[in-house]
């Protein structure tokens, strides 16, 4: 971590790396590949989507991109620059049921937390991030839900929470995982609208997403994985009928997937 | 120095010491890990009691013993991680091997020094007066420097580590994704825990010290659903249970310890049957009092259809209910104004009449 690592992205413009370049990123769990030897170049101030069947590795991909979870191989850069350096710039929304909503505190505290990066250890939140994190909720038309205890919320309210607490981290590149899975269409609609303020911000956004019904309509940019990387690309160019049957079809064996790259 | 204030002093510094830590066991869902530590601290005090040449110093054993807590947590993240164990089967397998290893080298080697198992295993607060040094010229007792230290020690960690822990504990990976370390926190609470563990065990012992890590912070956790106030209502109930247990214990002429646990116990008996946030009693009759008043709402729309008073027999046979609730329901329905009794049946009131036309949406 020493040395400036030069992001080896193939035709990005001089200056403008991408928001997210990842090289050769394998992952092995109990000597089984979840993630083999990914490739991924995410365009700037896109929404991205990565769909794939079950198992395919699809939350593995940003837990490792993360750090979350070791990685066998590979290398990852934020526009850039290491995980470490570009910690700040980056957003993350876990699936909800990644934590226990009986925990005792409000939706305003959960808020808050989203801000906890920017204040670093031991500084405590105060008026202003108060403020900050009442303002996150107002966008997702919780505001009134600010003082309740998380444990009297509706899946799709926690959802919203969670992604009040992701424009609270105020982050150039998010990651949310299945933020759509099982939520009603209220919810649905403030996932959307907010995606598209951040879009509209110059936000890039990497969504795990499961429904092939919507991710057309939903989402610039799509990564097809099954362990390996089957397509990436603009929507228009990806979203093809081989790919898909590429993806999730007539069970193949992984290892024998061909790797076709676009875009 | 009187005994009395010596003896309780301390149990008010152990109580407080372990909700501090323990709290955040309970929430993190390692309550039984804390049994894990406790015990197997044990060969660690050996092994510094061996180390530093036999003498009962205080600092190499809370060394050892934290050196033990992490090695037992260490080995049962490891075998749960193996995926050969789950993880309540990892803690029943680690810990009982450390125990009998410091059992053994106690049994074998130590037999002619004081490292009394009794003590080991129940503590003994009521000797903490007999413990005495001299610090700057003023004898203290043993058991208030190092609780003491202790205490003082978790709630430093606690007040500056607040938010990452409370961030860690709530959702570990956004900690991660953020670059607080929760590994490191987790491992440094594991560390005071056996710190917290070790210097309990002259005062209560290998076995109670659970019952104040976990009866505390389980009893706040039932009462309150904001974390500060969680924290200060474990302090609280350890120390009741502290300065009650002794007053039993003396009263009754009982163990002290095992008195502080058995009171311990009990604050969390009533937390559970009568806390205002569902405690199992307080939800019963809730619900009791619900189904009074949705009963109560049905018969009036019973009687609503009607033109004429409708007997009692009639309802029984249109409801199925058994007499005694039928009277319940009606004295609820009266007492709300939504009916009147006449000689030949019940009859609504127009004030019942209203209500039965309200919306369930509207007043519930």
């Amino acid at each position: 971590m020493t040395a400036q690592p030069t992001p080896p992205v193939p035709g990005a413009k001089p200056g403008a790396p991408s928001p997210l370049s990842v090289r050769d990123l394998t992952v092995v769990y109990r000597e089984k590949p979840v993630l083999w030897d990914v490739d991924l170049e995410v365009p700037a101030g896109q929404l991205c989507a990565v769909v794939g069947p079950n198992g395919a590795g699809k939350s593995t991909l940003i837990k490792a991109v993360l750090g979350l979870v070791p990685r066998a191989s590979g290398q990852v850069w934020f526009f850039g620059q290491t995980l470490t350096e570009a910690r700040t710039r980056i957003g993350y929304v876990p699936q909800r049921g990644a934590v226990d909503w009986d925990f005792p505190t409000s939706v305003l505290d959960v808020v808050i937390m989203g801000l906890y990066g920017k204040l670093g250890w031991f500084k405590r939140p105060g008026k202003h991030e108060r403020e900050a994190a009442l303002r996150c909720l107002e966008q997702v038309s919780m505001r009134e839900f600010a003082h309740r205890q998380i444990s009297q919320l509706s899946g799709g309210q926690q959802q919203r929470v969670f992604l009040a607490r992701a424009l609270a981290q105020d982050a150039d590149l998010y990651f949310m995982d299945e933020p759509f899975a099982g939520v009603d269409t209220v919810t649905e609609d403030a996932i959307l609208k907010v995606l598209h303020e951040l879009k509209g911000h110059g936000k890039t956004v990497v969504v795990v997403h499961h429904d092939l019904e919507t991710v057309r309509a939903y989402f610039d940019h799509l990564t097809l994985l099954n362990v390996q990387v089957i397509a990436s690309g603009p929507m228009d160019e990806v979203f093809t009928a081989e790919n898909l049957r590429q993806t999730y079809g007539e069970r193949m064996m992984t290892a024998s997937l061909p790797i076709t790259h676009r875009g | 120095m009187n005994a009395d204030l010596v003896i309780i002093v301390t149990a008010i510094l152990v109580s407080t010491a372990a909700a501090l830590v323990g709290t955040f066991l309970v929430l993190r869902r390692m309550a039984l890990l804390s049994d894990a530590i406790s015990h197997a601290v044990l060969p660690g005090i050996v092994l510094a009691y061996w180390l530093s040449g036999g003498e009962r110093a205080t600092l190499p054993a809370l060394l050892g013993a934290a050196a033990a807590g992490l090695v037992t947590v260490t080995l049962v993240e490891w075998l749960t991680r193996s995926g050969k164990v789950k993880n309540d089967a990892a803690i029943g397998i680690v810990f009982p091997a450390l125990f009998s290893l410091g059992v053994l080298a106690v049994s074998l080697y130590f037999r002619h020094v004081h490292l009394d198992m009794d003590a080991v295993l129940y503590g003994e607060i009521a000797y903490a007066p007999f413990n005495t040094l001299a610090l700057w010229g003023r004898e203290i007792p043993e058991s208030w420097l190092v609780m003491g230290s202790l205490t003082l020690l978790n709630l430093l960690f606690v007040l500056l580590f607040y938010k990452e822990l409370k961030l860690s504990t709530f959702d570990a990976g956004l900690a991660a994704a953020l670059g607080f370390a929760p590994g490191v926190l987790h491992y440094a609470l594991m560390a005071l825990v056996s710190f917290t563990s070790v210097g309990a065990f002259q005062s209560v012992g290998a076995i109670l010290i659970v019952a104040f890590l976990i009866i505390p912070p389980a009893t706040a956790y039932l009462l309150t659903q904001r974390l500060p106030v969680m924290i200060g209502l474990a302090v609280g109930v350890g120390v009741v249970s502290s300065l009650a247990g002794y007053g039993l214990a003396i009263w009754l002429d009982a163990s002290i310890a095992g008195m502080m646990a058995t009171v311990a116990g009990i604050c969390f008996a009533l937390a559970f049957l009568f806390s205002p946030l569902g405690g199992y009693l307080t939800t019963r009759l809730r619900r009791e009092r619900e189904r009074l008043e949705v009963a109560a709402r049905l018969l009036v729309a019973h009687l609503a259809h009607h033109e004429r008073p409708v007997s009692e027999q009639e309802v029984l046979a249109e409801f199925g209910w058994n007499p005694a609730f039928l009277r319940r329901t009606r004295d609820k329905a009266l007492q709300e104004g939504w009916l009147e009794v006449l000689r030949d049946g019940m009859r609504p009131t127009p004030s019942g009449l209203a209500f039965n036309k309200t919306r369930f949406a509207e007043d519930l």
